[in-house]
């Protein structure tokens, strides 16, 4: 007899839904694939660049010469032919920094040991070789040498520290007379007398012309600092010294002189200023910026969230109305991000701001000072963006504390309200901070809605800084979300920019998970403590 | 059918009780006795739970139900009057609930919950209840030595028994146990029939159980519902051995129910 032993089913790939467990593994599969791929592009871009790379000396057979960077060899897409692209700097010099080469041109290629890459304020990279120096101490001449620089340096240093010396007061100064001018113009407002002031502000003025002055001298001493170059043609040029932010000989470069120039450089990009359009230097404004922006926005957004789920979960009582405002909560959460920029802009700015400037700061009009983008409403804009996320987060947490417990309490003489404050919110607070988590990470990604709201390209002072009050939440501020889209599409050399752009996106990532991690510690420590068993 | 050769603490008269329309209690009448251990038995969605629910107005939490007629707790406290603050009533009537719901803090601060949310913040007296009341609800020795631990590590019967300690910390006159032991195993619940017996005395109990056995050995009085109705109400032993109604009888001897 066939199929007589019954422990024997057919056809069990399609009753089991085999198939179907496959179909969803596939699509793990796929979702993984897909963040992997990203991840690994922008981590192994984000990491190399700024390892120093070696610097090739092409020779072509008609006898040209190129030094720079081999960045990659490809195909050409029309002829098929092979080509390297030489990253070749000297921006000044060959109006580009990149050139194509096809292969079979090229003659030989060396790497010469002498070859040396600096690093300038302006104009990119220089590539080529240091023909000498030129300075106070060794006259009118260029010097050559190896051990020039070593004799120049104690004092071009000294005189750098000199100017930086009369750059700090020149900037305290300023301030200063910032303040007084504030103070003439409030006095003006109010009419009463301001003379003294004003005198006040003549002597400072005086004072500022001396240093200025002082400046301009301290600029022309440190011009005589020069350094004679020649790029791989064989053109010289002059480089005041001021100018090398950093200068290295990749091609003699040990592997711990590498990576001592590589955690230089990480340093600069934590801790320094931008330079160059933001294509080169630092992202420390952009940092704080964003750090700042998402904690402020977290100061709003969180509060505002828990309060209002508390509310519709607790108290409320539920019908249509509640029933339709939890739809608009959810809701809230699909509007696009630009329409909530321009809410933003048109309602914290032009309404709020503009009348705070009205009622307090009414000498300053027309110059805005909260009537104007700044973190401040950005933050906002985003709290009010990532408040339905809190809120949705929360009820669900709320839900999700057993109802025994909270009787429990009641039936001991407790209120309502202790019992929230004391039981349900406690145990609610692990997934209410998972709440948190995605709220965070979605405001820190965001960028549209800043653009609008209080985002620049370069901002003239960080909001956070020492002078009185500390805390300037009307100023406007960098992001790094936006540093992405503005270097890697706004910039005139986005081929130059390109690992800027990696490494701002790699650090934009860094600090989601960094904040979010924090959380997750946080969130499981919590969950710890209020583990419940068995319920 | 009302004994009344006891000292009264509550008595309830005319009892009504509504879920939104549908009634879910029918004019019910008693004398609950004081410092006696009461059962409430009979059938699933009988009212005895809904009634041990009206005596400190946890029915309030439930939202759409009306309630009318009289529980006078001491002569004189209008139990199910609108002015009666529910939060006072709760003070004086502790509750014990079917599954065991200990908060998820240490066990200390489970028992010194009432003491702290009533304001009680003297450090020499919480120290004082933790121990007399586990030392009442029989946990003492099992946890004295770990009593800043979370409760969430006990074992359910002493999850149940830390309840019942929380519960007489605040000093009630009366604790209410919905099904206490109806999650616990066989030797838990007879922990939590001694500690019942024990505290009996002390404490005016009323005890709602499905477990007929149960209600013959802790109770003194035994009151037997019937779809919202009271049927009958005397001593256990006159429950048990001879009751009046053939209905009682019936559901006792387990021909129905």
């Amino acid at each position: 007899m066939l199929n007589s032993n019954p422990g024997i089913v057919k056809g069990r790939f399609w009753r089991e839904g085999e198939a179907f467990i496959w179909l969803s593994s596939i699509g793990v599969g796929m979702i993984l694939l897909i963040i992997g791929t990203l991840l690994f592009v922008i981590v192994k871009n984000g990491f190399v660049a700024f390892w120093p790379h070696s610097l090739a000396l092409v020779e072509t057979n008609s006898g040209e010469y190129y030094l720079g960077e081999i960045k990659q060899t490809t195909l050409h897409p029309h002829t098929g032919e092979e080509r390297i692209q030489l990253k070749v700097g000297n921006r000044e010099l060959y109006s580009l920094d990149f050139k194509w080469i096809q292969s079979k041109t090229i003659s030989r290629i060396t790497y010469p040991k002498e070859a040396v890459a600096i690093e300038r304020t302006e104009y990119g990279n220089f590539y080529g070789f240091i023909q000498g120096y030129q300075s106070p101490l060794t006259g009118a001449e260029p010097v050559q040498g190896p051990n020039v620089l070593e004799r120049i340096e104690p004092s071009f240093t000294e005189e750098v520290q000199v100017l930086a010396r009369l750059n700090e007061e020149i900037k305290s100064v300023a301030v200063e007379m910032e303040s007084l001018r504030r103070k003439i113009l409030k006095a003006q407002y109010e009419g009463e007398n301001h003379a003294a002031i004003e005198a006040e502000q003549r002597v400072l003025r005086e004072h500022f012309d001396l240093l200025l002055e002082a400046q301009g001298k301290q600029h022309t001493v440190l011009s005589q600092y020069q350094v004679l170059l020649r790029d791989a043609e064989g053109t010289t040029k002059t480089l005041p010294l001021s100018h090398v932010v950093r200068q290295y000989q990749p091609n003699q470069m040990g592997l711990f002189a590498k990576l001592s120039h590589y955690l230089a450089h990480l340093w600069e990009l934590f801790f320094d200023e931008p330079r160059e359009s933001n294509t080169e230097g630092g992202l420390f404004p952009a940092i704080i910026g964003t750090v700042m922006l998402v904690l402020t926005m977290s100061l709003f957004s969180f509060p505002m969230g828990v309060v209002a789920a508390v509310y519709m979960k607790e108290y409320a009582s539920p019908g249509f109305l509640l029933q339709t405002i939890r739809i608009a909560v959810n809701n809230l959460a699909g509007i696009p991000s630009i329409v909530w920029g321009i809410f933003g802009l048109s309602f914290f700015i032009y309404t709020i701001g503009s009348g705070i400037d009205q009622i307090f700061y009414p000498e300053q009009l027309p110059t805005p000072t909260f009537g104007t983008g700044g973190i401040l409403w950005a933050s906002l804009t985003l709290a009010l963006l990532t408040v339905p996320v809190v809120i949705v987060a929360t009820e669900e947490a709320l839900g999700g504390v057993p109802s025994d417990v909270r009787h429990g309490s009641l039936a001991l003489g407790a209120t309502k309200f202790q019992t929230l404050m004391k039981v349900t919110l406690p145990m609610a607070s692990p997934r209410i901070i998972t709440g948190f988590i995605l709220a965070m990470s979605r405001a820190a990604g965001e960028v549209a809605p800043l653009m609008i709201t209080g985002v620049v390209k370069l901002a003239p002072a960080l909001p956070i800084d020492g002078t009185f009050p500390f805390i300037h939440l009307e100023r406007k501020f960098m992001h790094l979300g936006f540093h992405i889209y503005d270097v890697g599409f706004q910039s005139p050399n986005v081929e130059a920019a390109k690992p800027m752009v990696f490494v701002t996106t790699l650090l934009l990532l860094s600090i989601v998970i960094l904040l979010s991690s924090t959380s997750i510690i946080l969130r499981n420590k919590i969950r710890k403590r209020y583990q419940a068993k068995a319920f | 059918m009302n004994p009344t050769d006891f000292e009264s603490v509550i008595s309830v008269k005319e009892l009504d009780f509504f879920y939104g329309q549908s009634q879910a209690l029918f004019d019910i009448n008693m004398e609950v006795p004081k410092h006696q251990v009461t059962a409430f038995i009979g059938p699933s969605g009988c009212g005895k739970s809904t009634f041990l629910r009206c005596f400190n107005r946890m029915n309030d939490l439930v939202g759409d139900v009306s309630i009318t007629g009289s529980l006078i707790l001491d002569d004189y406290i209008d139990i199910n009057h609108k002015d009666q603050d529910p939060i006072q009533l709760r003070r004086r009537i502790g509750m014990i609930f079917q599954k065991s719901n200990p908060f998820p803090k240490s066990i200390y601060e489970n028992v010194v919950y009432g003491l702290r949310i009533a304001g009680q913040g003297k450090k020499s007296v919480l120290n004082e209840v933790v121990e007399t009341s586990l030392k009442k609800a029989a946990l003492w020795d099992e946890v004295k030595d770990r009593l800043h631990t979370s409760a969430m590590g006990l074992s359910g019967g002493q999850m149940q028994r830390l309840c019942i300690a929380r519960a007489i910390a605040v000093n009630p006159e009366i604790l209410l146990m919905d099904e206490p032991c109806s999650a616990l195993d066989p030797k838990s619940t007879a922990r939590i029939e001694e500690l019942i017996l024990d505290l009996r005395g002390d404490y005016t109990i009323i005890i709602v159980t499905h477990n007929m056995q149960q209600a013959s050995r802790v109770s003194d009085y035994t009151a037997f519902f019937f779809e919202g109705k009271l049927i009958e109400f005397g001593e256990t032993g006159q429950i048990f051995t001879k009751p009046s109604l053939k209905q009682t009888e019936d559901y006792i001897t387990g021909r129905f129910g």
